[in-house]
């Protein structure tokens, strides 16, 4: 009896950490998730199927090491699925950012145009400059959450600020040779 | 001074702040003092801009009170795959008895309740332990009321829920604001009534509910709850009783019951959604 006690307590405390360790990851994954989709309701349906395949998965998790790249994995995978399946419609939306690029800026406007031109990356880009910039993990920690080499993470993040950088500077921002962008008034 | 040229990959990690102290000044000096690393410095200073304005955009969504469906789904999540994984050691127990009894020897075996309070508030809210204090209280109140009226056979409630009108006016009278009884039958449990008790700093309204089984809920809804924050959903246990609050606004709600923590959680989505103000149209 005092085994199968003993037994029972030790996988509670380990549930409860493991209930606090992924509860303490929630408010990032949503922030990701939030700036990845660009929608607060399909954001949080991403967070939730998440971790619902946290849980199903849970095994793969190495118990004691960070939750937090392990989670974002997990993330990254769904949201691949769920952008495969829709093909056609990734070649359009890259096809209207060149018509739709937002204005050049005014300070008090950045955030809107920012929210606007970060939502026309190809999702690749996204993902790098969002795991860069918001979770502030190392390139290292990038790639080994996005499964792909450190010098495609660095490509990826040089791609997406010359981006954003030209559609929110404008037509009088500096241009990168080759880029065929135009701002449409 | 003639200077190296930078690689790009540099660049980044200098925007980013992963370069090697040493490295990170050496570029600081070259960007500053050579005029051929102006457009490098352009780039950066552009960069760091997009850095500053993603999370003045982003890093409110980290205060955000949590939905309860995520929230349900971190816990609701636990009791499933790990009793699967359970069972191939031993015979399946019966769920919710299962986890009420592990909860219980646990509790047994730790002691003090007010050390689970503070075990699930602690990791729930890194920095903001000290504001947290301020809602444990309202999860302990709302527990321990519910323990000494819901056991209560003869005289659970003051008011029936067949006045359930006269319920709801008076007890909204008494705590200043309209409060509601959400509606719990589609889940299962019938409002048999409300009382009004002495809350922190003025009167709460707690309202009932029951199943086919007997088996009682307790809401407990105050409205002086003027220095909390918004919190999204928490969880407490004291004792037997399982505990799901949050704070909105001035309002303090918990959901109190004897039951299994998933199926508490269903429930207190419900409520959370019934009881919500209508939220303003997003800003899209």
């Amino acid at each position: 009896m005092f085994g199968r006690t003993a037994r029972l307590q030790r996988q509670q405390r380990e549930r409860q950490a493991d209930e606090q360790a992924m509860l303490a990851c929630l408010p990032r994954l949503r922030r990701y998730a939030r700036a990845l989709t660009g929608a607060r309701e399909s954001a949080d349906d991403l967070v939730q199927d998440t971790l619902e395949r946290a849980w199903q998965k849970l095994d793969s998790w190495k118990r004691g090491s960070d939750m937090r790249p392990w989670l974002f994995a997990i993330m990254h995978n769904l949201h691949a699925d769920q952008r495969r399946q829709p093909a056609l419609v990734t070649v359009e939306l890259e096809q209207a950012a060149e018509a739709t690029a937002p204005q050049s800026a005014a300070e008090q406007g950045l955030a809107l145009d920012l929210e606007a031109a970060l939502q026309l990356l190809p999702a690749e880009q996204r993902e790098v400059l969002l795991l860069v910039v918001l979770e502030e993990m190392r390139y290292e920690e990038v790639a080994a959450t996005l499964g792909i080499p450190t010098g495609t993470v660095m490509s990826r993040l040089s791609r997406a600020r010359e981006r954003l950088r030209q559609w929110m500077e404008g037509p009088g921002g500096r241009s990168e040779a080759g880029s065929t962008l135009k701002v449409v008034k | 001074m003639k200077t190296p040229a930078l690689p790009e990959e540099d660049l980044h990690a200098y925007a980013d702040g992963q370069l090697p102290a040493a490295r990170a000044s050496e570029m600081a000096a070259w960007l500053e003092q050579d005029p051929a690393h102006a457009e490098d410095l352009q780039r950066l200073r552009a960069w760091r801009a997009q850095n500053r304005a993603l999370h003045a955009h982003y890093d409110p969504v980290l205060e955000e009170p949590l939905p309860p469906r995520l929230a349900a789904a971190v816990l609701a999540g636990a009791s499933e795959p790990h009793r699967r994984r359970d069972e191939g050691h031993e015979a399946p127990a019966n769920g919710p008895r299962w986890w009420r009894y592990a909860a219980m020897l646990l509790l047994t075996l730790t002691g003090a309740a007010g050390g689970w309070l503070a075990h699930d508030l602690s990791a729930g809210s890194r920095a903001r332990n000290a504001l947290a204090t301020g809602p444990a209280v309202l999860a302990r109140q709302a527990a321990v009321a519910h323990t000494v009226f819901s056991a209560d056979l003869r005289r659970p409630v003051e008011v029936g829920a067949d006045q359930e009108q006269a319920l709801v006016t008076w007890l909204s009278r008494r705590l200043g604001v309209n409060v509601r009884a959400p509606k719990l039958a589609p889940l299962g449990y019938d409002l048999i009534g409300g009382r009004l008790l002495p809350g922190q700093s003025g009167p709460v309204a707690q309202f009932m509910y029951q199943d086919a089984a007997g088996q009682r809920l307790t809401l407990y809804v105050s409205h002086d709850q003027v220095q909390n924050r918004e919190t999204g959903f928490r969880f407490a246990q004291e004792g037997k009783v399982n505990v799901f609050y949050w704070i909105d606004g001035q309002f303090g709600y918990a959901l109190s019951g004897g039951i299994a923590r998933a199926e508490l959680s269903r429930i207190a989505s419900s409520v959370y959604e019934q009881l919500a103000p209508v939220a303003p149209a997003p800003a899209r």
